[in-house]
């Protein structure tokens, strides 16, 4: 159906913040002195618009809420055709909602984090930028218009963790976040070439079907080919959502500033991948085999991140961690099906809220502490800065699954569904998941503990103080998100307003149920455990040696080892074969017949000695035996 | 004497024209040879006319005739500059043009 209204102009939510990116990045040193303000100016206003779009659409009824825009025709060669066009349904306007507000309090806050930095600007032009990649990344209505924006958020995340390139920490970390993502876009394109080969279309309503009942064509998809586009649309949200095997870039991308950490994982990028499994879900659901990969890698990876995040003192890269895990449990949820994919995106958005008030928390405590991040050089700072305390302890509570917060709503909810997947993968799973949440309580209060509590481990010159307003309030705004969202979408009926386009049976919310008992009996060990090791005990500064896991997870489990040894070793050894062969082998055949044909005529040419009469002796002989021949042949 | 003999004196005589230009040195001794080896052909081409009837080796023989004065020519002038620059006939001694 088209679209009307203010959803008619739906390109405004991408063309406000490009336009914010372009004027700032074209317009130069001119723009310093309104640079942040232009930026907070087209989030904020790109955000007015999703919510006009959003009330606009609680106007309608369920099945009238998926509308369509079309600007222009992108691509027409043949019979492939592309559109230019956006989709506007409850699905992608509740990332918009996301994206635009927690995106909003993270250009707020940048404002007094960057104050000090002399390319503040182009901070904002960058941070706009992403916003504007990550908008069209959901809102394009067909999957390479999707991948257009998926791209815009690479190069945008690109730009931003290497944002202080002078830092070769950075850089490199910037270099590795863009490699290790082409690989998963490797696995989009040859999902959207195989969608393409096998539909003659790469449009979402053609595809995926509109309603709930999903009568797209991918309804009549064979198991192999559905399987086949599920693995390869999981490897590009692998890449972007940095799961297994491809979280390595994760925990390096914190050389960026942390206001960029607090968007690549609560606002964009990261959720991406879970926004390509629950936009493709028809394909996903023709195939048991995706379903289940999808729903191991999230097992594997929560439980990953949940190991490292208990090693690092680095309080980003804990941080950092603890992302991978949540973002591991929404693969889980969308991998479940219906109704999985309401929980992860109501966890999508619930984690948005809490992890970006963690983030801005830890960057609010770096601000304090000279950008120190060890973790092993806080403590007691709940004394000093009181409302990044309570800030970032209520986004400590929702994270752990604290009863009646937001965690506590959306996490219990995957792991009571991984249970009621039945059978021995749900009951694997669903342990996994409950062993992750009690992993999680664990290493949150060790970064609680170990930031605000105990006692003082400062360095000498260092006088914690709390940050300026400007940082604060985005802090406040985002803990009532932390506190309430979860609640607010799991008992607003966010599985009916996500029906249009998910689908999936009615459950009502039980607030007792054994799972969620076991999960908060698992939450008060894990956090009994932090307080009896980083509360109860000081701390010491030096990083004690550490069991053999402590010291696995210290090492990212050693994914970068495994990365060099399985993936670059073998690349640089054959590279090194084919440097070799050409040298050897291409090279070696041309040269050695030049040499050949060369050193041969030089021996030959030593039968011209210059003597006529030996000349004339092999005339003689020539000629003897031209005669010869010719006798011999006639007789 | 049958046309026979006469192939065998004019085989006889390339015979002694070759060697003569194989082991003689001196560079007018080897054209003398040459021009022995000439005319033996032109012996032999002669006595071909005459066994089978027609006039073909004749014509041919002053062909080599005419070809064999050019030669004389051209190559006694050559021996006689490399003579004056060199002071030498040998044809050994002539043997710049090589590798």
């Amino acid at each position: 159906m088209k679209a009307e209204g203010i959803q008619a102009v739906a390109w405004l939510l991408i063309a406000l913040p490009l336009a914010g990116a372009a004027i700032l990045l074209l317009g130069g040193k001119r723009t310093d002195k309104f640079g942040h303000l232009l930026g907070v100016t087209m989030s904020l206003g790109a955000f007015v618009v999703g919510a006009a779009m959003f009330i606009q659409m609680l106007g309608y009824d369920a099945e009238e809420r998926r509308r369509t825009v079309h600007l222009w025709d992108f691509i027409s060669v043949g019979s492939f055709k592309v559109d230019m066009g956006l989709l506007v349904d409850p699905l992608s306007i509740s990332f918009v909602l996301l994206i635009t507000g927690v995106g909003s309090l993270i250009h707020i806050y940048s404002i007094g984090y960057m104050a000090e930095d002399p390319e503040r600007r182009r901070f904002f032009a960058y941070l706009n930028l992403f916003v504007a990649a990550m908008l069209l990344l959901v809102l394009g209505d067909n999957y390479v218009t999707m991948f257009l924006g998926w791209e815009g958020v690479g190069l945008a995340s690109y730009l931003l963790i290497g944002f202080w390139q002078y830092k070769p920490t950075a850089a490199t970390a910037a270099k590795k976040a863009f490699v290790v993502n082409r690989v998963g876009d490797f696995g989009l394109l040859a999902a959207i070439f195989l969608m393409f080969s096998t539909f003659g279309t790469v449009g979402f309503t053609q595809i995926l079907g509109t309603g709930a009942e999903h009568v797209g064509v991918a309804s009549k998809l064979g198991t192999g080919t559905a399987t086949a586009i599920g693995l390869l649309l999981l490897l590009g949200a692998c890449g972007k959502s940095a799961q297994l095997p491809l979280q390595s870039w994760l925990l390096d991308a914190m050389e960026g500033p942390t206001p960029v950490s607090a968007l690549i994982h609560a606002a964009t990028m990261v959720t991406a991948g879970v926004y390509l499994i629950v936009r493709s879900a028809p394909i996903f659901e023709m195939s048991d085999t995706a379903q289940l990969v999808v729903t191991i890698v999230g097992a594997a990876t929560l439980l990953a991140g949940a190991i490292i995040g208990c090693g690092k003192d680095d309080i980003k890269k804990a941080l950092a961690g603890s992302t991978m895990s949540q973002i591991g449990y929404m693969h889980l949820a969308a991998g479940l099906g219906k109704p999985g994919y309401v929980f992860a995106i109501a966890h999508l958005i619930a984690h948005g809220f809490f992890k970006a008030g963690l983030f801005l928390g830890a960057g609010s405590v770096m601000h304090g502490m000279k950008d120190n991040v060890n973790m092993r050089f806080y403590g007691a700072l709940r004394t000093v800065m009181i409302f990044t305390y309570v800030t970032f302890g209520l986004g400590y509570l929702a994270i752990i699954g604290f009863p009646f917060l937001s965690g506590w709503f959306t996490k219990d909810a995957i792991i009571e569904a991984a249970f009621n997947k039945g059978g021995t993968s749900g009951a694997i799973l669903g342990t996994c998941a409950l062993v992750g949440a009690g992993i999680t309580a664990y290493y949150m209060s060790r970064v609680m503990f170990m930031t605000f509590f105990g006692e003082k481990r400062w360095e000498e010159d260092v006088h914690p103080h709390e940050s300026p307003m400007v940082m604060v309030v985005p802090l406040m705004l985002l803990a009532v998100g932390s506190v309430f969202a979860g609640g607010f979408l799991i008992l607003g009926g966010f599985s009916d307003f996500l029906d249009p386009v998910v689908g999936g049976e009615k459950e009502h919310f039980k607030w007792i149920t054994t799972p969620g008992l076991a999960t908060l009996a698992l939450m008060v060990v894990g956090v009994a455990i932090a307080w009896r090791q980083y509360g109860a005990r000081p701390v010491p500064v030096e990083a004690p040696k550490g069991s053999f896991v402590t010291v696995a997870a210290r090492k990212d489990l050693y994914g970068d080892a495994l990365n060099e040894s399985l993936l670059m070793r073998p690349g640089q050894w054959l590279t090194r074969l084919a440097v070799w062969f050409d040298n050897r082998g291409v090279d070696g055949a041309v040269n050695g017949l030049a040499a050949g044909v060369g050193g041969t005529s030089g021996r030959l040419r030593r039968i011209q000695t210059g003597f006529v009469r030996s000349y004339a002796l092999s005339m003689f002989f020539g000629a003897a035996l031209v005669v010869a021949a010719l006798l011999v042949v006639n007789v | 004497m049958s046309p026979g003999h006469y192939l065998a004196l004019s085989a006889i005589l390339f015979t002694i024209g070759a060697v003569g230009v194989l082991v003689r040195r001196n560079a007018i001794v080897v054209f003398m040879c040459v021009e022995l080896m000439l005319n033996a052909t032109n012996l032999a081409f002669v006595s071909f006319s005459r066994m089978h009837g027609n006039l073909d080796g004749q014509i041919i023989a002053f062909f080599v005739m005419v070809v064999a004065a050019a030669e004389v020519v051209v190559g006694l002038a050559i021996i006689m500059t490399i003579f004056r620059t060199r002071r030498s006939s040998s044809v050994d001694d002539a043997n710049l043009l090589k590798y």
